[in-house]
């Protein structure tokens, strides 16, 4: 009995992190190429939720897999991320961190406002999108899917990471938050680049709605605020502009919480979390896989 | 400062007071005398809410706006406040003291309990800025509302009801008036002085022998009693209140009006707060539209006008007064007053 | 008279993960005393201003203000024992006026409570308007006494920089770090500057220690130069033994001609 509990949450806190680690892969390729926390990215996974509970039955009316419906949801998600940048945050761009901080807020509220106006305040049930098996294992269930969302979150990760550290754009994205004047005098379109890494990172915000859908099949138009500030507790603990830092502490968040709620205080487990988070930034503030950069006096 | 403009300041000083007067008496006026008739409650209760909205934009603008720090877990102190004042009512309401002993005890013990979690959480909190510390400050005031929703005391996350309404506007007005006067002073002092040069450059003030971590946790407890005077208002108002009130939404909300007012502007702030706690009354059918509203004047704001609507702008009645007396009405060094409610 | 030296500096040093910034860094200074610190760009002159007033804390060696040991003090409180600095990219408080700029230097002498400033005790008006006094003062000595309402951020440069003097002046420090304080500078400014120095040193009797790049005015004003490259002391002495040195020549003196403020 106590062996399956554990092994059933660590499959559980697993998942939660997969789902974790995809979004704050988002949340730390924004910060690691424009130095912005975007409040908003938690709300670009609401409007792919939401484009996903639209699209799903249409797909499954097309006699199509569900789950092509991401295409539409990562479709809907870029679009929304470049506008959102290209609307609000350029024109801010350089006027400090906190003019930034206080549009990405914005950005935030509008969106969850507007969604509000649009799809009403009720919860939406997203139609299942994978219908695979159930494991038993040891006493404990695994819900198939959730090698699925595991899956995708480490392919994503490496692909990511590939794609930073190999090619020509991606270095092109590392240079950019070591010296924007200087990566223009390189020939490098700064303006193109920070809009690819914001529809990169809307695309993965994407996904993760996908996979979080899947264990989680209700959207609703607040989802988006706790979830991405969770998984920016995720990111920051693992280290905040690293990929896979993002990976490492999505998990630990996952597992923390679904520990936490099954073993020691049920009612508290979010308590434990943001706890977390204040007890890295006070120690480690570069978080797990993070580097340190020091201030110039 | 000098003893010229000493007696220039008492007597902008005394003129404040009086017009301060003048609008008590011009509110009890509508108010007494049925002026909006079935309206009246109504209207007088939008005023309350106006008041500890009022206190609350304030102090969340001398950590903004003065101190140059972020905080989106204002609304955590509130509850502080709100809680903490209705336990202590709770407890001492058969005692048969009278409504106003209460009611001044409640806003004591709101105010101190939430300045102690100013300090609690200030001390840790502070030692980083910018993007960190925003999110810190959610993180403690999410600690708080997860407290509150598990502690019995407090309801054990359902609704606390019962509170005596100790909350009328006479009262309410006047403990506004009190608590932006003492933030004017302080921000009109070597505090403000200080502080401000910590926002500006908080290394060249360390190297002016200022001792930067005292003074930004000082600001922040500050601030932060009176956001739990604000609470104990709102608690003894509302008389019911649960943990998921004093959410995120609202410490967001509570930096929109800011922002928008003004940071560093204490006329932006009341104006604002004023402004935005009649609006969603007025606006009952539209209030989904409000955020939204507020969402994008705050970034219209931010790429148009940085400042806030009033920026660094104060009213000042003296400054009024003169102009209508053509200018000769004292001599010495022109100053902005203090600030006209 | 055998009184401690003003500054003491034995054996500091600092390392920032494996590189060794400052080595064996030793100075005394007396009271009254100018003594320049020159050397290359990064040769770790700034570096020893951040541990002499406690922005670093030094890996090895200890320091000492008037017999006091410094070692392990904050910032703010080695402000309050006696040493002051001004820095090599201006920092003031850009929105602050000019005298608000000043008063706040003046904090620590000020003494009247929260409580006292809400009910505007006398105690409030007495210590605002003395500081005010004391603080026109020091703008007199520094030329910016008509200037004092100006936002800081809007004066133009050399003003900035002798705002900055007047700032640290306003601690009531015993020892002055001035951080090149002519840099950027015309001919003109930096004659203004020199008087300055010179009437602070005869007025306040403090010690100064003066990083400059501009050779004519080490020269001129210093009255011993003390010589780093690479964060170690290659040599130390009078003006005229310091620019017959041959490995301080070497080092950077040899392009005195073409050594100009920047």
């Amino acid at each position: 009995m106590q062996l399956a509990l554990f092994i059933q949450s660590v499959i559980n806190g697993l998942n939660q992190g997969a789902i974790y680690a995809l979004i704050a892969l988002g949340y730390t390729m924004v910060y690691g190429i424009i130095r912005m926390i975007n409040f908003a990215h938690g709300d670009f996974i609401m409007v792919g939720a939401y484009t996903l509970f639209y699209t799903i039955p249409l797909m499954i009316n097309a006699g199509m897999p569900a789950w092509l419906a991401v295409i539409a949801a990562i479709v809907v998600c870029v679009v929304v991320g470049i506008t959102v940048e290209i609307v609000a945050y350029r024109p801010v761009r350089g006027q400090g961190s906190m003019t930034a901080l206080i549009t990405a807020l914005a950005m935030s509220l509008f969106l969850e406002n507007l969604a509000m106006v649009l799809f009403g305040a009720n919860p939406k049930s997203v139609t299942a999108v994978f219908n695979l098996p159930t494991v038993t294992f040891l006493g404990a269930t695994l819900q198939t899917k959730y090698l699925l969302t595991f899956g995708i979150g480490a392919f994503m990760m490496v692909a990511l990471q590939l794609f930073v550290k190999k090619t020509k754009m991606g270095k092109a994205m590392r240079a950019v938050p070591q010296d924007k004047e200087a990566s223009t005098l390189m020939g490098i379109n700064v303006n193109k680049i920070i809009t690819t890494t914001f529809a990169i990172g809307s695309g993965l915000a994407a996904v993760a709605a996908l996979m979080y859908c899947s264990t989680y099949p209700r959207c609703t138009t607040d989802m988006g605020s706790m979830m991405g500030l969770k998984a920016f507790i995720a990111a920051v603990l693992g280290g905040i502009g690293s990929i896979p830092g993002a990976m490492v502490g999505g998990l630990v968040v996952g597992l923390v919480e679904i520990f936490v709620k099954v073993y020691i205080a049920p009612g508290w487990y979010e308590a434990i979390t943001y706890g977390l988070l204040i007890v890295v930034l006070l120690v480690k503030p570069t978080g797990i896989l993070g580097k340190n950069v020091g201030e110039k006096v | 400062m000098n003893a010229k403009t000493k007696k220039s300041t008492l007597i902008a000083y005394l003129i404040n007071f009086v017009g301060i007067i003048l609008l008590f008496l011009a509110f009890t006026g509508v108010f007494k005398s049925n002026l909006l008739g079935s309206k009246t409650t109504y209207i007088m209760g939008i005023c309350t809410t106006a008041c500890y909205t009022i206190i609350m934009v304030a102090s969340l603008n001398i950590l903004v706006g003065i101190m140059g720090e972020f905080s989106l877990g204002h609304a955590g102190f509130m509850s502080v406040g709100a809680y903490a004042s209705a336990i202590v009512t709770g407890a001492l309401a058969s005692a048969g003291l009278p409504n106003i002993l209460l009611f001044v005890i409640a806003l004591l013990v709101g105010g101190v309990a939430s300045a102690i979690t100013g300090v609690l959480v200030g001390i840790p909190a502070l030692r980083l800025k910018g993007d960190y510390l925003a999110i810190v400050t959610v993180a403690f005031a999410e600690i708080i509302r997860v407290a509150f929703c598990n502690f019995q005391i407090t309801g054990g996350g359902r609704t606390m009801s019962g509170i005596a309404k100790l909350s009328n506007f006479y009262w309410c007005f006047w403990v506004t008036v009190i608590c932006i006067t003492i933030m004017y002073m302080f921000v009109r002092s070597r505090f403000g002085r200080t502080v401000k040069a910590i926002r500006e450059d908080y290394i060249a003030a360390s190297a002016s022998g200022v001792n930067v971590t005292f003074y930004k946790v000082f600001t922040f407890t500050f601030s932060a009693f009176f956001a739990g005077v604000a609470g104990a208002m709102y608690a003894h108002y509302m008389t019911a209140m649960i943990p998921t009130n004093f959410n995120f939404n609202y410490s967001a909300e509570l930096l929109t009006e800011v922002i928008i007012g003004g940071t560093g502007s204490f006329t932006g702030s009341i104006i604002g707060a004023a402004f935005l706690s009649a609006l969603p009354e007025a606006m009952r059918q539209f209030s989904i539209y409000r955020m939204l509203a507020y969402s994008i004047v705050l970034v219209l704001v931010m790429i148009f006008k940085p400042g806030g609507i009033f920026g660094t702008y104060e009213f000042s009645l003296t400054r009024v007064l003169k102009k209508l007396a053509g200018g000769e009405l004292f001599k010495g060094k022109k100053k902005g007053g203090a600030v006209h409610e | 008279m055998s009184k401690e030296p003003v500054l003491k500096a034995q054996h500091l040093g600092i390392t920032f993960g494996g590189l060794k910034a400052v080595d064996d860094f030793c100075l005394e200074i007396g009271e009254s005393e100018l003594v320049g610190l020159i050397g290359p760009n990064g040769a770790g002159k700034t570096t020893v201003f951040n541990l002499l007033t406690g922005v670093y804390q030094p890996t090895e060696g200890s320091y000492y203000l008037c017999g006091q040991k410094m070692n392990g003090k904050k910032t703010h409180q080695v402000v309050a024992a006696g040493i002051a600095r001004t820095f090599q990219n201006i920092r003031l408080f850009k929105k602050l006026t000019v005298l608000e700029n000043v008063k706040v230097a003046m904090n620590m002498y000020m003494h009247y409570s929260l409580f006292s400033s809400i009910f505007r005790l006398p105690g409030y008006w007495k210590e605002e308007i003395s500081i005010e006094e004391k603080a026109y003062e020091l703008l007199d000595i520094v030329h910016l006494r008509d200037k004092a309402d100006f936002i800081a951020e809007n004066l133009p440069y050399g003003q900035q920089r002798r705002l900055e003097i007047a700032r640290a002046l306003a601690t009531g420090m015993k020892l002055l770090l001035l951080d090149e304080p002519a840099a950027g500078m015309n001919p003109t400014e930096t004659a203004e500057l020199l008087d300055i120095i010179n009437v602070i040193r005869d007025k306040f009797h403090i010690s100064v220690l003066l990083i400059e790049h501009d050779m004519s005015l080490v020269m001129k004003i210093c009255e011993r130069i003390q010589v780093i490259d690479y964060g170690v002391t290659i040599a130390s002495g009078k003006p005229e033994e310091i620019a017959n040195n041959p490995r301080v020549i070497e080092a950077y003196l040899g392009k005195d001609e073409e050594e100009v403020a920047l």
